[in-house]
């Protein structure tokens, strides 16, 4: 039984059908890649996992719980981080702040009324804030208004964000798309000193072959909004099926 | 029956005004995505273009009449305005008795240049600030031009009459087979009424069948594609600003008749229109003129003595009351469409 | 001190010593001089500077950290106003019950009102926020005139119960005996400084006020509420519901514009619709943009710096400028004073609109940013990135546009 569990879920939108009937098990400490065409429901379906969507039939379940009906910030508490394909952040806060947020979220839940004591009194806050910027080498810009960094340093930002909490799934969204080759490369590179480091379940969604090769423990085709296949990355480059769907096409 | 027919015609003159606020007002921000709080202004601006207009026609020389004399013994001095003098008292009485309608002449290039001078000069600055600051703007914008317009024709409303033939009321009723004075209808309303009608039938025709208003019927849909198609669309969008504005003065100009203009009565107007468009769905025109008349003819049924006895104070607060409840259970309005300022 | 950091221990006590001194630094002219019109230091004025500076600082919270702009704050001002007139009516004047009535009762209309308008954001929360107020407005014109008075205004009359009034107590706004509107007078060689009671207490709240607004700037709570108008995707993704902050924020900047509308009717016992009118919502916005959005002090100052030239502007008349032109030639002097003549006196309002658009268009950080570029001017460069970036909006609040 994985961590998170999609059983037999469609979804409309009006005359089409995104997703048809989509069958899906993340194992835990794994990482599991869902690949796929342009159109081929990948984002929907990742939408349907954080709240955004609520799928037509089927039914979600992480950690033994159903997230269907939730809203996002509710499947977050459950344990659902989740990584944006353009870095979502605190633009106009600063570097810190934006760790700090998501270690209070941890802490104190979806809302706490502390007005009164400072940020800065809460050092075990801040100091488990700083543990994960040393972590992603952004310790020295923790006083930086965070719009202003590099696109790479924003990503890297938000991993952090989303690593601070410790969640029990990571979803990715396109890691690197609109990426350059170069920067590409260090995101694989980042992921899979994250993955190396903790005990981390992820799950990708990519068109990347590179990015997905080099990471996932195993892999699903969706092709027209269903799955076409779900194995390991050895045996996915050979398959035929998959081949016919997706790697023929000009990449 | 009568009743409710004379509560319909009676919220017509209001609502038509609201109607042609919220269609400019809609029109900037379908195309430009500009949110204007100084569009009240203009409506202001257009009334007092038609006092302007009065004034210019009536301006007058002095002539000593030797014939007769004032109370003192010397000769009695005679006003004459000088389009009398031009163009004889029948035909130049005519002119000035019509002022109101004639500044609709005067008042459309006017308007249009404000409007283009607005946009080149301000607006366009503000493309890529923030809703809250464009908000801010424009409210600025709304004080001056009101302070300036108070400074030259002071604080107080000027009248500004009708011409003659439409002054006075006309028994509806008896038009349509009822008892005489039952649906009695002040004349000008009823023909500010078919102005604003006909105003809104040219904006809508001229947006759908000329070249020019498919391009900005386009670019309010995907102002990128259309952008991506190499139209200049940024000159036609400062276009139909200077058609907003002008739609808004002169719906100013009509209105005079019917209420005296002052400074502040385009702030008064301009809060009911937003809610006007909010209520017919932000982005939409057709929503904004469904939603100006409805609730300009729902306002004045709930001044009805039988509806404020039922609830007291409804008159007031009815068109605040609809807004609420329409933004909360359908947060677009009535026809607003997707994807327009949502979160 | 109290918790605070060095730097916000500092600027509180420069406020608090600006506030005690002020009706020395703001009568800088001998009474006698030609300069003494630019005087400030009377009573209603000073009392104004601090009303409308915490109204300033509770707008704030909400507009200068969720980035949500209410444009019908002036509805909680009018009803703490009746609430502390109702007290005196009821009670007597003593004003300390009427502005604990008056903070719980903007309260619990922040709350209801901020609950159905923050459903929406952007400028539909603007608008939804303006209709209640307008409509709060008319109601208080009309079927509300039994307990607003309507146009009359609610003031309090001999009939009133005044269950606790015994004979002897002050028959005007007091605390404890305390008579608000009397004042102690200094004169010292042709200067007059009044020191008046009822603007002490106001000073004083405005203190304990801008002490509790500096706490939540710095707490967790501030930080999220800064996190709503960063970017709410990233805050409901992390797991953090943004509309009870939102709300939290919007009912303490309701409670502190009720303190200010009581405080309003505590130094004058009167209470009237026209303060709910949404043009005194648009006041205070302007303020705080003034000032500086989202910065601490920035509000305090932009109430004051209106109101000082509200009151200043709106006394020079043509006489005053032939006054000061009297030097030039007399062409001149008539063309100055004609070129002048409609931004003073009446025209305040034509100044202030220009002001307003001059701000906005060129300084969106307000007289805070001013100061501060004036500073980096200088050379006085300070290290680090903490401060606003020069491009001021980066990526426009998401809530407001998406």
């Amino acid at each position: 039984m994985g961590i998170l569990e999609v059983k037999g879920v469609g979804k409309r939108f009006g005359g089409l059908q995104a997703l048809g009937d989509v069958n899906l098990s993340v194992e835990q400490n794994t990482v599991h890649a869902i690949i796929g065409p342009n159109g081929a429901g990948k984002s929907t379906l990742l939408n349907c996992l954080v709240g955004k969507l609520i799928p037509d039939t089927g039914s979600v379940m992480f950690d033994g719980q159903s997230v269907l009906g939730r809203k996002p910030f509710e499947i977050n508490q459950m344990g659902i981080s989740r990584v944006f394909q353009t870095p979502e952040i605190f633009g106009d806060l600063t570097v810190l702040e934006n760790v700090l947020i998501p270690c209070f979220a941890r802490k104190n839940g979806s809302f706490k009324m502390n007005g009164i004591q400072s940020v800065g009194s809460n050092k075990d806050m801040i100091e488990k804030a700083m543990t994960m910027l040393e972590d992603v080498n952004m310790a020295d810009k923790k006083g930086m208004i965070a719009s202003s960094m590099s696109r790479g340093d924003k990503r890297r930002l938000e991993m952090a964000m989303c690593l601070v909490q410790e969640p029990k799934l990571l979803l990715l969204d396109e890691p690197t798309a609109g990426m350059a080759r170069a920067d590409t490369n260090n995101t694989i590179d980042l992921l899979k000193e994250i993955k190396e480091k903790r005990d981390i379940t992820m799950a990708i969604i990519e068109h990347d072959m590179h990015v997905v090769f080099s990471l996932a423990d195993r892999i699903t085709v969706l092709a027209q909004g269903t799955p076409l296949v779900e194995d390991t990355p050895e045996n996915i480059k050979g398959h035929p099926k998959v081949r016919e769907a997706y790697l023929g096409e000009a990449h | 029956m009568d009743a409710i027919l004379l509560q319909t015609l009676n919220g017509l003159d209001k609502g038509s005004a609201y109607a042609l606020i919220a269609l400019g007002l809609t029109l900037i921000f379908g195309t430009l995505g500009v949110v204007n709080f100084a569009h009240g202004a203009l409506f202001m601006i257009g009334a007092f273009c038609a006092v302007t207009f009065s004034r210019l026609f009536s301006l007058s020389y002095e002539t000593l009449d030797p014939t007769k004399k004032d109370f003192l013994g010397n000769p009695l001095k005679v006003k004459t305005p000088y389009l009398e003098g031009w163009f004889g008292p029948e035909l130049g009485g005519t002119l000035i008795d019509w002022a109101v309608p004639l500044s609709i002449i005067f008042a459309i290039p006017v308007m249009i240049f404000i409007g283009f001078a607005m946009e080149r000069g301000l607006i366009k600055h503000f493309y890529k600030r923030p809703h809250a600051d464009q908000i801010l703007v424009t409210f600025g914008l709304a004080i001056v031009l009101q302070e300036v317009v108070k400074y030259f024709f002071g604080a107080n409303p000027i009248p500004t009459p009708a011409p003659m033939a439409f002054r006075g009321s006309a028994d509806l009723g008896v038009l349509i087979g009822m008892d005489p004075n039952v649906v009695i209808y002040p004349v000008w309303r009823m023909v500010y009424f078919f102005f604003a009608a006909a105003i809104i039938g040219a904006v809508f025709s001229f947006l759908q069948f000329t070249t020019f208003g498919m391009v900005v019927r386009a670019g309010m849909a995907d102002r990128e594609t259309v952008g991506l198609l190499g139209i200049n669309i940024d000159r036609r969008f400062t276009i139909m600003f200077g058609i907003a504005a002008a739609v808004a003065g002169l719906a100013g100009v009509m209105y005079t008749p019917i209420n005296s203009p002052n400074y502040h009565m385009g702030m008064d107007f301009l809060v009911l229109s937003f809610v006007v468009v909010v209520v017919g769905g932000m982005g939409s025109l057709p929503g904004a003129v469904l939603a100006g008349f409805m609730l300009g003819i729902l306002e004045s049924f709930a001044s009805m003595n039988a509806i404020k006895s039922l609830i007291p104070g409804i008159d007031q607060i009815i068109i605040y009351v609809i807004a609420i409840v329409i933004l909360l259970t359908r947060p677009r309005g009535l026809m607003g469409r997707k994807g327009v300022m949502e979160d | 001190m109290f918790g605070l950091e060095k730097k916000d221990t500092s600027l509180l006590v420069i406020v608090a010593i600006l506030a005690l001194f002020a009706p020395f630094i703001l009568n800088p002219f001998p009474t006698e001089s030609g300069l003494a019109q630019f005087n400030a230091g009377y009573p209603d004025l000073m009392q104004r500077f601090v009303i409308f500076g915490i109204f300033a600082i509770g707008f704030n919270i909400l507009f200068g950290l969720t980035g949500y702009l209410s444009f019908g704050h002036a509805a909680f001002l009018g009803v703490g106003s009746y609430s502390v007139v109702w007290m005196y009516k009821l009670l007597d004047y003593n004003i300390l019950p009427g502005l604990v009535l008056a903070v719980i009762t903007a309260g619990i209309f922040a709350l209801l009102i901020g609950f159905v308008s923050l459903r929406r954001s952007g400028i539909y929360f603007s608008i939804l926020t303006l209709a209640f107020a307008q409509m709060s407005f008319n109601l208080a014109y009309s079927v509300l005139t039994p307990i607003t008075n309507g146009e009359t205004g609610l003031q309090v009359y001999n009939n009133d119960k005044q269950i606790l009034m015994s004979a002897g107590d002050p028959t005007s706004p007091h605390l404890f005996g305390i008579v608000m509107n009397k004042s102690a007078n200094l004169s010292i060689a042709g200067w007059d400084f009044t020191f008046n009671n009822g603007y002490y207490f106001c000073a004083v709240i405005l203190l304990i006020v801008f002490y509790l607004s500096i706490r939540i700037f710095r707490s967790p709570f501030g930080m999220m509420l800064r996190a709503v108008k960063t970017n709410q995707t990233r805050m409901n993704y992390t797991g953090l519901n943004s509309r009870p902050y939102t709300l939290a924020a919007f009912v303490i900047s309701g409670m502190y514009a009720g303190l200010a509308g009581g405080l309003m009717a505590a130094m004058d016992p009167l209470a009237g619709a026209e303060r709910m009118q949404w043009t005194a919502s648009g006041e205070v916005v302007l303020m705080t943009i003034l000032g500086g959005v989202g910065t601490l002090l920035g509000p305090v100052l932009g109430a004051g710096f209106i109101k000082y030239f509200e009151n200043i502007f709106s006394k020079i008349n043509d006489n005053v400028l032939h006054g000061w032109f009297s030097f030039l030639p007399d062409g001149l002097e008539n063309l100055l004073v004609g070129i002048i003549h409609p931004f003073v006196g009446k025209g305040w309002h034509l100044t202030l609109g220009l002001l307003f658009m001059l701000v906005v268009i060129f300084l969106p950080g307000g007289l805070m940013e001013g100061g501060q570029r004036i500073r980096e001017r200088f050379g006085k460069k300070k290290g680090g990135g903490g401060g606003k970036d020069a491009e001021h909006h980066p990526k426009e609040a998401p809530h407001v546009a998406e």
